[in-house]
């Protein structure tokens, strides 16, 4: 097999991995502050339908996207508010934002079923890496929200490991009856960090749209919020390695359609393999994380009460 | 006219609340369930639909009650079966896709395993089987949660994804009719395979009467047994559990085999009662009814009984979905915002039940 041939799968899988690398580090912030959202699947599904609707009216895709982050992170803020003002059940409150964003997505999406929009983000070849054998076509040939993905994935991993805030964020995550006796605002860093991954979830659904598919139907995130959530434990909550998750994922898409493509394979089979492959990933994380005793962030999923500090 | 407020302050007090009696618990479902309406009011304000037809339609379709009652049948038993589970503390999300095994077993047993058995031979195989086939897809995510500790809510969702290329891929390749024209799905199975329904109805009354019974002997499970109880415990305090003896894998494989296996009995009623066969696109089977069974399971406070008012509740909002679709052109999707709606205002009114607020004007000088 010549190095050709590899571009162009390879080239895809960069692609499909782009929304599940913004849903995935997003999450890993919401997460590493304490706040399990399982409503991701939603955020991304409303997040796509929004960017195609408005930018399909606008015929700007910036628009789009705006609209896209905006419609994100006020979704993740009413998880916010149940799971930290309320400190409610994370669970229930994640599965019903899903809900809430799914019901939300097919009906604004509905009467724009079907119809497509033009390329809008033309690749861009960035200079000298782009001509780096194999490697420069498949990264460095992209749109500019492929390189948004790269560029957040280092900032948020530099900001997580290497800063004051990302120390907050973790003490928060890890005891926040520790870390409100520094002075650490719980509830803020809570807050932030929540919307903020409602944000990135907002943007990897408007990805899909108005970058890849340039289309909208019902349930076209394909289960892909799920995904995140499970590659954000695959990836230890770390960015960088949700990166890499991600683009794992992406390529096992690829091998997917590949296998259906090359070699006959049913259709609805060759389905099966990206969902089969993320509970083989988990039972692998689950081992890893037995072995090197690093696992979720201690307080993941419980409320903060601050009279109940000890 | 001048504001009290720059005078007086009012000031809100929270005291913790110690009891909350069955009264209140129904009260707040009551206002949630009114906020949702609201919200779904103004959102189709905002649209520009007209909220006074919307609503008498909405009104109009819970008199439908033989149909309310055929939506009720699956949404009971899947949510019966998610009560068991979520007392334990265990989420099973995938409802939906047990349910579609159990349709997949029945298919099988009605076209192939006994295609010529009488019925009373036939239809019972069917329940059994389904039971059977769904609850061991289910132990697949207990035995990773039990001595994996793997999140049984990802595990499960991603089941639900693998079932329904399943049957897509059952219905348009191994099991493809003969005689469906080029369609992608399975022959009708056998009329002995078919359950009765009441005369003049779609209500296949074998599949409601099997809910209806495990409705009850759910609650006399979790209520009244040595089982039940060390649900209850484990479920709500897992440490204090293993001090107890209580044998964790045990609770998560058990609950979780009833709960896949009575959402699989849902999929042969769906199957054999109404659908008559599989096809490519399983969503027109499964129809998200393990998804709102999650919610029939919370609005019911984990109570097998009250999930039997709370499913045909739903019932009634799955219908109404379905009706302002055809009359009034709206997407079904609301089903969905109202359904999340409502468990985002309960879980939110939870707070009311654990403390008590009053507001009292205080006079400032």
């Amino acid at each position: 097999m010549s190095l050709e041939s590899l571009i162009s799968p390879l080239y895809e899988m960069v692609l499909l991995s782009t929304p599940i690398i913004f849903a995935t580090i997003g999450e890993i912030y919401a997460e590493r502050s304490g706040i399990l959202n399982l409503g991701i699947e939603g955020i991304m599904s409303l997040g796509a339908a929004i960017a195609f609707v408005v930018t399909y009216v606008t015929g700007n895709i910036a628009l789009g996207i705006l609209a896209a982050l905006i419609a994100g992170g006020l979704l993740a803020l009413i998880h916010a508010f149940i799971s930290i003002t309320f400190n409610a059940n994370q669970v229930i409150s994640g599965l019903a934002l899903a809900m809430l964003g799914l019901g939300l997505s097919s009906f604004i999406g509905e009467n724009y079923v079907g119809l497509r929009l033009e390329l809008l983000l033309q690749p861009i070849k960035i200079p000298l890496l782009s001509s780096i054998p194999l490697i420069g076509p498949v990264f460095f040939n992209q749109d500019i929200l492929v390189y948004t993905a790269y560029i957040l994935t280092v900032v948020l991993w530099f900001l997580l490991y290497k800063t004051k805030w990302g120390l907050y964020i973790r003490a928060v995550g890890e005891n926040p009856y520790a870390a409100d006796s520094m002075g650490i605002n719980i509830y803020a860093v809570r807050y932030l960090c929540t919307v903020f991954g409602g944000i990135l979830a907002g943007l990897g659904g408007a990805y899909i749209t108005v970058a890849y598919m340039h289309t909208w139907r019902e349930g076209i995130t394909m289960g892909k919020g799920w995904v995140a959530v499970a590659l954000v434990i695959f990836a230890f909550w770390d960015p960088l390695k949700g990166f890499l998750a991600s683009l794992f994922f992406g390529g096992i898409e690829v091998a997917a359609i590949e296998l259906y493509s090359l070699y006959g394979l049913n259709t609805h089979l060759t389905n099966m393999i990206p969902y089969a492959a993320i509970i083989v990933v988990m039972i692998f994380s689950a081992s890893e994380i037995m072995k090197k005793r690093i696992g979720a962030p201690a307080s993941l999923g419980k409320p903060f009460i601050r009279e109940k500090r000890r | 006219m001048e504001l009290p407020s720059s005078m007086s302050k009012i000031k809100m007090k929270i005291e913790k609340r110690e009891e909350v009696s069955l009264e209140f618990d129904i009260l707040l479902t009551f206002i949630s369930i009114c906020i949702a309406l609201l919200v779904v009011a103004v959102i189709f304000l905002s649209f520009r639909i007209n909220v006074f037809s919307a609503f008498e339609q909405i009104f109009i379709s819970f008199l439908d009650v033989d149909i309310i009652t055929v939506r009720m049948i699956p949404l009971l038993l899947c949510s019966i079966g998610l009560v068991i589970v979520f007392k334990a503390n265990v989420w099973n999300i995938g409802a939906e896709g047990q349910l579609l095994i159990g349709a997949v077993a029945a298919a099988w047993v009605a076209l192939f395993l006994m295609p010529n058995a009488p019925s009373y031979i036939l239809i019972p195989c069917m329940f059994i089987l389904g039971f059977l086939f769904a609850g061991i897809w289910a132990l697949l995510p207990a035995v990773l949660r039990a001595y994996f500790d793997i999140n049984e809510i990802i595990t499960t969702l991603m089941m639900n994804y693998i079932a329904y290329f399943l049957v897509a891929y059952l219905a348009s390749g191994p099991w493809i009719g003969k005689t469906v024209w080029g369609f992608k799905q399975t022959d009708l199975i056998p009329s002995q395979a078919r359950l009765p329904q009441i005369k003049g109805t779609l209500i296949h009354y074998p599949t409601l009467l099997i809910a209806i019974v495990a409705a009850v002997l759910i609650y006399i499970l979790l209520q009244y047994t040595k089982f039940g109880f060390e649900i209850r415990v484990y479920g709500s305090n897992p440490e204090a559990a293993k001090y107890a003896g209580i044998n964790e894998a045990k609770v998560i494989l058990l609950t979780m085999f009833i709960s896949g296996g009575l959402a699989g009995i849902a999929g042969v009623g769906e199957l054999a009662g109404l659908r008559y066969r599989l096809t490519a696109n399983p969503k027109g089977l499964s129809a998200d009814y393990g998804f709102t069974a999650v919610i029939v399971a919370c609005l019911a406070r984990f109570n097998p009984i009250a999930a039997i008012l709370v499913s045909y509740l739903m019932g009634g909002i799955i219908v109404a979905g379905y009706a302002l679709q055809v009359s009034l052109g709206i997407s079904r999707g609301v089903i969905n915002i109202f359904n999340g709606l409502i468990l985002l205002s309960l879980i939110s009114a939870e707070i009311l039940k654990h403390y008590k607020v009053s507001f009292k004007v205080v006079k400032s000088k």
